[in-house]
């Protein structure tokens, strides 16, 4: 189960509306052991496609090296698809590399609706969960 | 003095658990071949034919080593490499 707060969800949503016909990608980082998201950090795509993401490696370093030293983690991995589903694709799952995050999948393929699903993906398997969204 | 090296979570599993352990070696090429001899299994998800992996980055100090020599790149004692998996995925 993931819980995120209202206002992390509605900015992942706005980012990746932002963002469309590009992928958007970024992390929610919060106290490591809590799994609870509470900061919320758009990273850019350095690929800037509308079928891939990458985050930037100087940018990840960076992030990376900060929630370290805040004793973070990253509880949410996000990034939408623009043109499929919100399901984690092959490359999604051969590139998962953080076992303890959620990975949430937003689709931005409706301009009215738009889709914000949530998995676990370790070792290769992909398990959906429910988001709650605590307002 | 040694360099060290910082390991990503997913990495862990050929360290016993350990987020750091040190090495050895003038080039990174080189430690991570002195890496392998303490955390078998370890060099061969970060190097691939002769080469770094395309989707792990490895850091010198604050510097993706891509924008340095690569493999070739000198490292010293109190060097700090860092590991991290790359963040990526698509459509497909």
């Amino acid at each position: 189960m993931l819980t995120i707060p209202r206002v992390l969800y509605d900015k992942i949503v706005a980012h990746a509306r932002a963002d469309h016909p590009d992928e958007a990608c970024g992390v929610l980082a919060g106290p490591a052991g809590t799994d609870r998201p509470e900061r919320f950090i758009a990273m850019m795509n350095a690929e800037r496609s509308p079928t891939f993401y990458r985050f930037d490696s100087a940018e990840q370093f960076r992030v990376w090296r900060e929630m370290d030293e805040a004793d973070e983690e990253p509880v949410v991995i996000y990034h939408s698809h623009t043109a499929t589903e919100a399901y984690p694709s092959r490359t999604d799952i051969s590139y998962a590399s953080e076992p303890q995050a959620h990975y949430v999948l937003v689709s931005t393929r409706d301009e009215h609706a738009t889709e914000f699903r949530s998995y676990r993906i370790v070792d290769g398997v992909v398990t959906e969960e429910p988001v709650s969204v605590a307002e | 003095m040694a360099i060290e090296v910082r390991i990503p979570t997913i990495l862990r599993t050929y360290t016993d658990g350990a987020k750091q352990v040190e090495g050895t070696g003038s080039t990174l090429g080189e430690l991570f071949t002195d890496l392998e001899q303490r955390h078998g299994g370890l060099r061969d998800r970060l190097v691939d034919a002769g080469s770094l992996r395309r989707f792990v980055n490895v850091y010198l100090n604050d510097e993706d080593v891509r924008f340095l020599d690569g493999l070739d790149t000198p490292v010293k004692d109190g060097d700090t490499v860092t590991v991290l998996p790359a963040v990526a995925g698509g459509a497909r």
